[in-house]
């Protein structure tokens, strides 16, 4: 019943054997390794799981995997290029901007989304487009400088 | 220990309890030192502070350290990293290790280069004397150089000469987090590893009346259906097949009987109607000065509270053959959760290991070891494979432990000079710790559901000073006659047990909100009436910070009213010396009240003593603060009498980027006193002054948390 589902994740093609309708987030942890996204809740409610689809941030925890098929889906291990970071994870380590770092990864995803329409956000715009994730260990002031930072700006 | 050796007695307490200097650090070939703390990185930033003490004290770039996560049984045995103490804890142990190891390496050194050990100088780990002689430590060590006990007898640096500690050193672990390589429990993955998940009952204490398994276990990928007693668990070869096997079990399950819950509504009442324990925990009394000619009385609560970490519980175990148990924990205590794992399976502690791995962030005691526990038991089905178990998000908001709900009665009299004559503060509240490890069988969840369960545990009234339920509630205040007293319900329905800052949370809010009220009463400014009973010099100085970051007097007038518009807006304050022990903090919280409550700003003075990280510091004091703000307005575990009614996010909000106030902090650096822990410091003065600065801003009094819209607008009637 299994069947093979092409999937295109940070630029390469794979094809993947799982029941259609299992959550991508399962198929980028545990069959392509792809760790970063996280499971938070299941339900789209955290953010935990966001990547990009079709220049989008989702919640993979709730994406059958049928619906991704040949969409192009980027994680936060595809951000950065080539070994090198993105400006966003730079910005993150620069304002040290986590403390656990768990919702890290779906909050840079939003991040990113934002900055690829909006090269020079406000703060109030940037607080909006992050509003669907949550952190519980209260890093959101660092967030918001990081993001400012990533986008050119003095944080 | 040899007789001639100094009495061990002298060392601190980790160090007293686990003496050999190798196990808290070696050095490795490659110019390195790693060094093995017994307390773990909660996303707290401890493994960062504790490189820095080591390098210190070593005379070593902070580069060169590696930290080894802890483990049983290698890693020195510190008991849990809870209640902001590993910095005082593993911190101090490490500083008296390092510098005597110091020591050693430079006797050593003297032998070799033929000049006296005083004359030495260490800069990064290379030796030198003035005469042009160099070694460095590398070359110096052999391996019998660290096996040996720790004699206290070597001073540490004094800290006028501190050149790392002190300075904001960039976290170790930030890096690879932020590059998506953060190795987190839940990204643990071996080859061949299966996936579990659990069933819970409906209810707390409902045993499973009927099961049909075998359809569970005819459906794709299902390896096992695991039942023992009331514990029912799914074992499959992938995750999202686990998942699926578990809801067609749920569905295929009755439960019966179980303990009923309290009536939401009446959590005050219920608590007061519990049979409790009632003892007095601080007494003064002063005839003279004991009449008062105001006298004022209010009541305070406080909500269960959920840990709400983003990432659930987890933990991987596996089991070699029947004979030993591997299991990988985001514990807050390894030994205590072996001590345990090893009573349930009636297995010798040596046969079993609890390798600690970085788990979401911790607030307390939440789900960490009850998982490890899901995760050994369904791991004994499928022996010689590895079990990696996630709570679902319901498995998290229904069954980790509660920070407690908590009732808080208060009266207070007032001379004619508006000074606090007489103050009594009596609090209701079920056990603020049920952590693993301390009681006479295992404390995990699963254990009360096995086939021969254990008998449930109650969550424990841990003695003051610190104290659970009692943290907090002696004022710090001069008042020549007080009394509090502690009723202490032993039987809740709802698992409580250590939430960040225990019962200092409620008992500030509290009583900072009745010093607001008694302040009002009198026409006094709650800055100077707070100065006006406090003769801590360390306390005042945080307060007066606080009230100056805040320009607090440029509003005093108006009793820190802000403008004339629509939008009431107003400022508050609120101070503690977290357990009366720890760190000194106030905060200044700015609201603004329309038809809900918003917090615009917090202005927060700090002081720990000698300050190891300060951006690590203000890391903490301003998380701790955004979740205390969160807490304070929104959160509360909804449950009816059948069962816990929060299941997602959306049952229970939390503060989100939009709401998060801005915060500024100041650190009064100290480093004459000890360090303390920063974490948990700004819980209850955050949930004080934000109350209090509502009250300003509306002329209202809102005194059970969360402060709602609702409860708002009922206040003002």
């Amino acid at each position: 019943m299994a069947e093979a589902i092409r999937l295109r994740v940070n630029g390469a093609d794979h094809a993947v054997r799982a029941h259609p309708d299992t959550p991508l987030l399962y198929v980028l942890r545990n069959d392509l390794g792809l760790k970063g996204t996280r499971f938070g809740c299941g339900n789209g409610e955290c953010g935990a799981c966001y990547v990009m689809m079709d220049g989008r941030a989702v919640a993979s925890c709730d994406t059958p995997l049928w619906s991704a098929a040949g969409k192009d889906i980027v994680t936060v291990e595809g951000l950065g290029r080539e070994g090198s970071l993105h400006p966003l994870q730079q910005a993150f380590i620069d304002e040290q901007a986590m403390q656990c770092g768990y919702c890290a990864s779906g909050i840079m995803m939003s991040a990113a989304a934002l900055l690829a329409n909006n090269k020079s956000p406000t703060e109030a715009e940037i607080r909006a487009a992050l509003d669907k994730n949550l952190c519980r260990c209260g890093s959101h002031n660092r967030i918001v400088r990081a993001v400012r930072r990533a986008a050119g700006k003095q944080p | 220990m040899s007789a001639t050796a100094p009495a061990a007695a002298a060392l601190p307490g980790s160090l007293k309890d686990n003496p050999r200097l190798s196990q808290w650090l070696r050095f490795g070939r490659d110019g390195t030192v790693s060094i093995m703390p017994g307390k773990v990185e909660l996303g707290q930033g401890i493994v960062t502070a504790l490189a820095q003490i080591a390098a210190e004290e070593l005379d070593v770039a902070v580069g060169r350290i590696r930290m080894v996560a802890t483990a049983t049984p290698a890693s020195p045995n510190e008991g849990v990293s809870s209640g902001s103490l590993s910095v005082q804890d593993s911190g101090s142990a490490l500083r008296l290790a390092c510098a005597e190891a110091r020591a050693l390496l430079l006797e050593c050194a003297a032998r070799r280069l033929g000049v006296p050990a005083a004359e030495l100088e260490v800069s990064d780990g290379r030796v030198r004397h003035a005469g042009g002689a160099t070694t460095d430590y590398w070359s110096l060590i052999d391996e019998g150089m660290l096996e040996r006990d720790a004699t206290g007898s070597v001073a540490p640096k004094p800290p006028a000469r501190y050149r790392i500690v002190g300075t904001s050193v960039p976290r170790f672990d930030i890096p690879r987090k932020a590059a998506a390589q953060a190795g987190f429990i839940q990204d643990l993955l071996w080859p061949g590893m299966l996936f579990g998940r659990v069933v819970r009952p409906p209810r707390h204490g409902a045993a499973l009346a009927s099961c049909n398994q075998d359809k569970v276990a005819a459906m794709p990928g299902v390896v096992a259906v695991v039942r023992d007693g009331s514990f029912l668990g799914v074992v499959a070869e992938r995750e999202e097949e686990a998942i699926r096997a578990a809801t067609a079990l749920a569905a295929a399950c009755s439960w019966q009987g179980g303990t009923p819950f309290p009536e939401p509504h009446k959590l005050g009442e219920f608590l007061v109607q519990q049979a409790s324990k009632t003892t007095v925990l601080s007494e003064k009394s002063d005839p003279v000065s004991r009449t008062g000619s105001t006298v004022l009385s209010a009541t305070y609560t406080k909500p269960f509270i959920s840990h709400g970490s983003i990432g659930p519980s987890c933990a991987v175990a596996r089991f070699e053959s029947d004979a030993a148990l591997r299991v990988w924990s985001h514990s807050q205590g390894v030994y205590n959760l072996r001590r345990d794992l090893a009573l349930t399976f009636g297995l010798p502690a040596e046969s079993v290991t609890v390798q600690h791995v970085e788990g979401a962030g911790c607030y307390g005691h939440n789900g960490a070891d009850d998982v490890a526990l899901d995760a050994a038991l369904l791991a004994r089905a499928v022996p010689n494979r590895h079990v990696k178990l996630q709570w679902m998000r319901g498995d998290e908001f229904g069954w980790a432990p509660y920070g407690p709900a908590m009732r808080m009665q208060l009266r207070g009299a007032l001379d004619a000079n508006g000074r606090i004559v007489d103050w009594q503060h009596e609090f209701w509240s079920s056990g603020h710790s049920m952590r693993p490890g301390r009681g006479a069988v295992p404390a995990m969840l699963a254990g009360n559901y096995l086939g021969k369960p254990f008998a449930r545990l109650p969550a424990i009234d841990m003695a003051m000073p610190a104290g659970g339920g009692g943290r907090n509630s002696i004022p710090l205040y001069d008042f020549p006659n007080q009394r509090v007293v502690n009723h202490y319900i032993e039987a809740m329905p709802l698992r409580t047990s250590a939430l960040r800052s225990l019962g200092g949370y409620a008992n500030v809010f509290a009583l900072e909100s009745f010093m607001d009220e008694l302040a009002e009463a009198v026409g006094a400014d709650p800055v100077e009436f707070r100065l006006r009973h406090l003769s801590d010099p360390r306390g005042r100085a945080v307060i007066e910070a606080a009230a100056r970051l805040s320009h607090w007097s440029d509003h005093a007038r108006d009793r820190g009213r802000i403008g004339s518009g629509d939008t009431a807006r107003g400022l508050g304050l609120g101070f503690a010396k977290y357990k009366n022990l720890g760190a000194y903090c106030a905060v200044v919280a700015e609201v603004e009240a329309e038809a809900e409550v918003r917090v615009k700003r917090l202005w927060i003075a700090v002081d720990v003593g000698l300050v190891v990280n300060p951006d690590g510091v203000v890391n903490q004091i301003e998380g701790g603060a955004i979740q205390a703000a969160s807490w304070t307005l929104k959160e509360q575990v909804k449950f009816t009498t059948e069962g816990i009614a929060s299941q997602g996010w959306e049952d229970y909000p939390i503060l989100r980027f939009s709401e998060v106030p801005a915060v500024q902090v100041e650190i009064l650096n100290r480093p004459e006193q000890k360090s303390v822990g920063a974490g948990e410091a700004p819980m209850g003065p955050t949930a004080a002054a934000i109350a209090n600065a509502l009250s300003t801003a509306l002329g209202v009094r809102v005194r059970d948390l969360p402060l709602t819209p609702e409860r708002v607008a009922a206040a003002i009637g």
